[in-house]
């Protein structure tokens, strides 16, 4: 349904450009309607990059992103609002995403007076409902209020009711619940999971393994912009095969076991030593629907 | 005893009226302990270290006490309360990465920091490269800018710093919670080295993530809606906690292995209530499963075991 | 509370604030109603020479060395500081704001294009070229030195304008209506001029404020409208013919003092908005 070929995204900088850097290194996958794929990374593995370039947010420099066979990036303006119907994204903080100065109701004027602009009043009132109580919120409760009234989880799920009005099929969520407080954030992670079973395809960028393991069925392992491992999710964390992956793993707290020894200084090295020669590893099946850079 | 507040109530001013984000809250650390303190936006861990360190323009002490080894911390006292900080009392602030003056070399600001506080540079210099060497920080990098160090570089750079003069009490705020998964450990870690070679004689390392306290905090208070709910050693919370939203609260958080299709967690419904007016009685009351009518009672915070203190009417019978 | 009560609240609270607008809608009310009180044309030779202020005639300002009515003089010149001010400040403020949020919004080329031409125009040395214009324009009006003084004194307006959308521009919600459908135009004019409100109304009180200064000191050596008597006119007409060293002090004083009250109460009530706005800056 949505598929990255060599996707790549270098930046210019240094004076007239002279520099490069590479943010996102042929990265190549895709996303299957009612599957949650995880881009797990830490800050510059280029995760968020990739989630703006599958929103049109930011330009590719190399490689193509399609939707159901089309190519993504030939999109314009009306072309580009039909992508919109079917894909959309939620991102980090929910207070950034709300123009402060008015109320929540706006998110869903804008896409009625985009989408929707000969719907009645009724019956958008009774669509907005039904997207509402979908995300578990009720309408009386957050309907009318500004932001800055509202919670964190109560925000980010309006966000997600707002997606569902366009009926998308693809939801890239970027790092929502890592604002939010542990108590609500399993909540909406939930509400994922519940969203996946009607078949939407969810693309969950996150640095936290826990939260990739929970809830998703595959899981691509990036590292400074290239995929280092990837496949389904019981592989990937049950049997990692990059030095990077088994060090990201054995560097997570975790709630019943303390940090063993020197396991991860073991595998960074092992990781910086395999990156040394400067090129990106190939990435080569290691198992059924696991692939990993070791070759 | 290291540390012993004594029915803190730290309130912040607004033009509706007092928000008590601190509301009566007592315990105490004992010399060499690292005691973590946990709980979600609200509840008051926050408050209660910048209100040890420093109140803000917003900040009011209502009433309590506190005692840094025995002798009092005048909090109220900008002034006298200026004889604690740094050399007693000291905080690793949340992104300490731009707490670095980017203007300023390393070396310059570390300088102009102690003459701030009396100490002249030479008198601690050789502890100083000491103790950079501990944490695998090169002597030249008193002599870079803070653009040219990386983040975790940084932060053990502002580490270093905080615990210069060996305070009694080290407050590390949310330190964790910008870094990366693999720079946490390095961090945490780094933090427990120091109180066992005694550059810091006890800790409150706050953050809301209770895994990363399992790994490095000897005990653990929870906090909730401005008052304790719990406080137990680090294992006891984790494997045995009793006050009904530390039980939640845990039950409430993935671990790796964990995964929704086999074990659906679930949160806890609801929210902390509104500070301006909280409710009388216990502040989890609305939200917690054994609510009864003796909840509209404040629960004391008492010990159910040693060691071992909990704020619930159901866990104390 | 929502924000705009919010806002009134500490605006009324606010010292500063109340005590800048009062004095600007003292001296706003004395130029649209002081006029009517005039006895004599401003330019009209009528009176009796240097007289000190005096009920007599009603030349309540007294006369200038030509016999002219300082009063008339002053109200006439009050209005066109008004004038200026609204003018002047009004244009800066909108080219400011059209170069500003396209350079901010749209960065990249256009912004680096937008860049040079602010540039341009700060350099532009515009003594010189108002004295040029006034040697091919023998009559200049108030509202030629308005739109000159507009067109000159946009650039700093633009650039911190510049600054602010850029800021805005990286927020969350700028993405979201984006991937709303919005346009860049519509985001521009909904999203984030609306967010930047209550910059944009000090940046236009120090517009106001700037651009009375400037006329003033434009008039004062000279450049000023040909056709009209301002208040630096009246200061540059004082100070050439030795009011100072006659002790006409009638004939500089009450320019002099009126053009300082307006444009430094302007700026109080600036810093008083600022706190207003900035919740940081309230005491509590």
């Amino acid at each position: 349904m949505l598929r990255l070929d060599h996707v790549t995204k270098t930046y210019r900088t240094g004076s007239f450009g002279s520099k490069r850097i590479t943010a996102v290194n042929d990265v190549t996958f895709d996303v299957e309607p009612g599957q949650v794929l995880s881009l797990i990374g830490e800050s510059g593995s280029g995760k968020t990059t990739i989630g703006r370039m599958i929103l049109r947010l930011t330009p590719l420099s190399a490689g193509t992103i399609s939707f159901d066979g089309t190519d993504v990036s030939t999109l314009r303006r009306h072309g580009l609002k039909d992508y919109y119907r079917g894909v959309q994204g939620v991102f980090q903080d929910p207070f950034s995403s709300y123009n402060p100065i008015f109320r929540i109701d706006r998110i869903f004027s804008m896409i009625r007076s985009g989408y929707f602009p000969h719907e009645d009043g009724r019956a958008w009132r009774s669509k907005l409902d039904a997207s509402l109580e979908a995300v578990g919120l009720t309408p009386g409760d957050v309907l009318g209020k500004f932001p800055h009234q509202l919670s964190g989880g109560q925000l980010q799920r309006l966000l997600v009711a707002r997606a569902l009005l366009l009926e998308i099929r693809i939801l890239v969520a970027d790092e929502i619940i890592s604002m939010l407080d542990a108590s609500t954030r399993i909540d909406v992670l939930n509400l994922l999971g519940d969203l996946k079973a009607r078949g939407l395809g969810i693309v969950f960028i996150t640095h936290d393994l826990s939260l990739g393991n929970y809830i998703s069925d595959r899981t691509v392992i990036l590292r400074r912009g290239a995929i280092v491992e990837m496949g389904a999710t019981e592989k990937v964390f049950g049997d990692p095969r990059h030095p990077y992956t088994k060090m990201l793993l054995a560097s997570v707290p975790h709630l019943h076991e303390r940090w063993s020894g020197d396991a991860v200084e073991r595998h960074s090295q092992a990781a910086d030593d395999a990156d040394a020669s400067g090129k990106v590893a190939e990435l080569v099946e290691v198992a059924d629907d696991h692939l990993a850079a070791v070759g | 005893m290291a540390l012993a507040v004594d029915d803190l109530k730290v309130y912040y001013r607004t033009l509706a009226g007092d928000v008590r984000a601190l509301d009566g809250v007592t315990f105490s650390i004992a010399d060499g302990e690292i005691m973590g303190l946990a709980g979600e936006s609200g509840c008051g861990k926050s408050t209660l270290g910048k209100s040890l360190i420093r109140l803000d323009t917003r900040m009011r002490y209502v009433g309590g006490s506190i005692t840094v080894d025995g002798d009092e911390l005048p909090i109220w006292d900008d002034e006298r309360a200026n004889d604690f900080r740094f050399r007693r009392v000291s905080i690793v602030p949340q992104y300490a990465m731009s707490a670095l003056n980017p203007t300023r070399k390393i070396g310059r600001m570390i300088e102009e920091v102690l003459k701030s506080r009396g100490v002249a540079f030479e008198q601690v210099e050789p502890e100083l490269h000491r103790r950079l060497e501990l944490v695998g920080l090169p002597e030249s990098v008193l002599g870079l800018f803070p653009i040219e160090l990386s983040g975790g570089m940084k932060q053990r750079t502002v580490m270093v710093l905080s615990t210069l003069l060996d305070p009694s009490v080290l407050i590390a705020d949310e330190i964790t919670s910008a870094l990366d998964v693999s720079t946490q450990k390095a961090v945490a870690e780094m933090l427990v080295e120091f109180r066992n070679r005694g550059f810091v004689k006890s800790m409150i390392v706050i953050t809301h993530d209770l895994s990363v306290l399992y790994q490095m905090a000897d005990s653990i208070l929870v906090m909730y809606a401005g008052k304790l709910a719990e406080k137990a050693p680090s294992d006891t919370i984790i494997s045995s906690p009793r006050h009904p939203y530390t039980k939640m609260l845990i039950s409430s958080l993935p671990e790796v292995g964990v995964r929704f299709a086999e074990k659906r967690l679930t949160g806890i419904a609801g929210r902390p209530p509104s500070l301006l007016d909280p409710p009388p009685g216990c502040r989890f009351r609305d939200r917690c499963p054994l609510a009864s009518e003796r909840c509209l009672e404040e629960p004391p915070f008492v010990e159910i075991a040693e060691g071992h203190q909990v704020a619930c009417w159901e866990v104390a019978a | 509370m929502n924000a705009l009560r919010e806002s009134l609240h500490f605006a009324v609270r606010n010292r500063k604030l109340v005590f800048g607008s009062a004095i600007t809608i003292g001296m706003l009310l004395f130029a649209l109603f002081g006029p009517l009180f005039a006895q004599h044309p401003a330019l009209e030779y009528g009176g009796k020479l240097s007289w000190a202020p005096t009920t007599r005639d009603g030349y309540w300002f007294g006369t200038t060395m030509f016999g002219q009515d300082v009063y008339a003089q002053f109200v006439n010149g009050l209005r066109l500081a008004f004038v200026v001010g609204a003018l002047g400040g009004g244009i800066a403020a909108g080219v400011g704001m059209l170069v500003g949020f396209t350079a901010g919004y749209r960065s990249g080329i256009v912004d680096e294009i937008l860049n040079m031409l602010t540039n341009v125009v700060l350099v532009i040395p515009t003594f010189a070229v108002l004295l040029v214009i006034a040697a091919y324009l023998k009559v200049r009006g108030i509202m030629t030195e308005s739109v000159f003084i507009g067109l000159t004194s946009w650039p700093w307006a633009a650039r911190a304008l510049r600054a602010q959308t850029f800021s805005l521009v990286s927020r969350d919600f700028v993405d979201m209506a984006r991937l709303s459908g919005r346009s860049s135009r519509q985001i521009i004019f909904k999203e984030i001029a609306p967010n930047m409100s209550s910059y944009l109304f000090m940046m236009f009180i120090l517009l106001f404020g700037g651009s009375i200064l400037i006329a003033a000191t434009l008039d004062f050596i000279g450049l000023g409208p040909s056709n009209t008597i301002s208040l630096g006119m009246m200061m540059q007409l004082s100070v050439q013919n030795a009011a100072l060293q006659l002790h006409l002090w009638w004939w500089f004083l009450p320019p002099g003092l009126a053009i300082m009250a307006i444009v430094g109460s302007l700026y109080v009530m600036n810093v008083g908005l600022d706190e207003v706005f900035n919740p940081k800056l309230r005491e509590m």
